[in-house]
């Protein structure tokens, strides 16, 4: 029997690998039945879900949040996100990073951050030590 | 009489600090086998991702993503990655001194510099320089996920179609091995152009819905996965970091503890011999 091997690769793991007989996966323009032998193509994929149909007649099913998926006569690669994407979702996230830097420059002035603050307190507790020390020198 | 009790208390303070110390580089020592799994892991998506952009790229000649071109503005920018906590060594000041000699090349030229930080530390060096912090994401921990660098790498990757940026530098520490780890500032954009590949006998994908499409979405998550390596990269180079810079304390501690109590085993003996000495010649005035 002819299979196609299939990798399911995200950015922060592996998800899947092996010899299969057909993979199914939904396309930004529609499902998709990927089986050996298939002609080179590149898409866009919507989130939901990939399945694979092993060689004995089993299912696997995997979800992915869109990602891209590239065909090769012998090979079939599912780039998978990690996060469902989508322009508004992005910009909210690109926002709240931008957020997050200036509430930093605005609050420089009155809250000093922890590393500056323990840097202060070891030298005032050194100063103390030093002090300390010399009245004893002066009493002893 | 008690001899030398300060020196006693001394033993005693300096004993707990190796106690933590010891502590800190165990635990790190077993974190750094998995930052470097999780590097391994990411690796094959980011050449595949690759792959896809060079054919893509001679595929559709005609189409050059804005990624590929030259802009022309008068600022550059940074994405620095640095670490969130510290006590590792001098990880994150060798890797600021590297960006701090880039970007004063770069504003000898007249160029103004604008940067986005990955970590406390890089926050807190940047914020109160002359440079424009844009933006920033701490607090990563140590399982970082892709998805919340999306926001920091959008903000530089819209300033550079925008025009606002003419280069886009990504900045971390490269883990070489457990005792090297390389402080690495490299061009993120534009693109290197690609290398040239030998042609593969004049075929072609069938693109859904159209090769510009899928570029322009193959393009953001490369970038991305790009500066996501670099935080993994980082965080293994930290952990490594912290494991050789408690070593040594440890070691330090370990030495100082010796001295002390040499010093405190001779104080003790002059106190026994000197208490010896009173009583035999007090013994003999008799």
């Amino acid at each position: 029997m002819t299979t196609i091997k299939c990798d399911i690769v995200s950015a922060e793991n592996a998800i899947y690998s092996g010899d299969v007989s057909m993979v199914i996966a939904s396309g930004v323009s529609g499902e998709l039945g990927i089986a050996p032998r298939h002609t080179p193509l590149i898409t866009r994929l919507k989130p939901g879900q990939v399945r694979v149909h092993h060689t004995d007649g089993t299912e696997q099913e995997f979800y992915v949040s869109g990602g891209i998926l590239e065909v090769q006569p012998d090979l079939v690669s599912v780039l998978a996100d990690t996060a469902i994407r989508a322009k508004d979702i992005d910009e909210a996230a690109a926002i709240k990073a931008k957020e997050e830097a200036e509430n930093l420059l605005q609050d420089s002035n009155k809250q000093y951050d922890l590393a500056q603050v323990q840097a202060d307190l070891a030298k005032a507790v050194a100063q103390i030590q030093a002090i300390s020390r010399l009245k004893k020198k002066l009493k002893g | 009489m008690a001899v030398g009790s300060e020196i006693v208390t001394k033993i005693k303070s300096v004993k707990s600090t190796r106690k933590v110390t010891t502590a800190l580089e165990m635990v790190s020592a077993s974190k750094i086998k998995k930052a470097q799994d999780q590097m391994e892991t990411s690796r094959p998506y980011v050449n595949k991702i690759k792959e896809m952009i060079n054919h893509l790229a001679q595929a559709t000649p005609e189409y050059k993503h804005p990624f590929m071109q030259d802009q022309k503005a008068d600022r550059v920018g940074y994405i620095i990655i640095s670490t969130d906590r510290g006590l590792c060594g001098g990880l994150n000041a060798g890797l600021f001194k590297q960006c701090v000699i880039n970007m004063r090349e770069w504003e000898e030229q007249g160029k103004k510099i604008d940067v986005v930080t990955v970590g406390n530390k890089a926050t807190s060096m940047f914020k109160n320089s002359s440079v424009n912090l844009k933006a920033n994401i701490s607090s990563l921990g140590d399982n970082p996920k892709l998805a919340e660098l999306i926001g920091v790498v959008k903000v530089m990757l819209d300033a550079y179609t925008q025009g606002e940026v003419s280069h886009v530098y990504l900045a971390f520490n490269d883990f070489v091995n457990t005792m090297t780890q390389k402080p690495t500032v490299d061009q993120l954009l534009p693109l290197p152009a690609g290398e040239e590949q030998v042609s593969r006998d004049n075929w072609d994908y069938l693109y859904e819905p159209d090769a510009q499409d899928v570029l322009d979405n193959l393009m953001t998550r490369y970038i991305e996965s790009l500066v996501y390596q670099g935080v993994l990269e980082n965080l293994a180079s930290e952990h490594a970091a912290r494991m050789v810079a408690m070593k040594s304390a440890t070691d330090n501690a370990s030495d100082l503890i010796k001295d002390l109590q040499l010093v405190y085993n001779k104080a003790r003996q002059a106190a026994i011999t000197q208490e010896i000495s009173e009583i035999v010649s007090g013994a003999a005035a008799v």
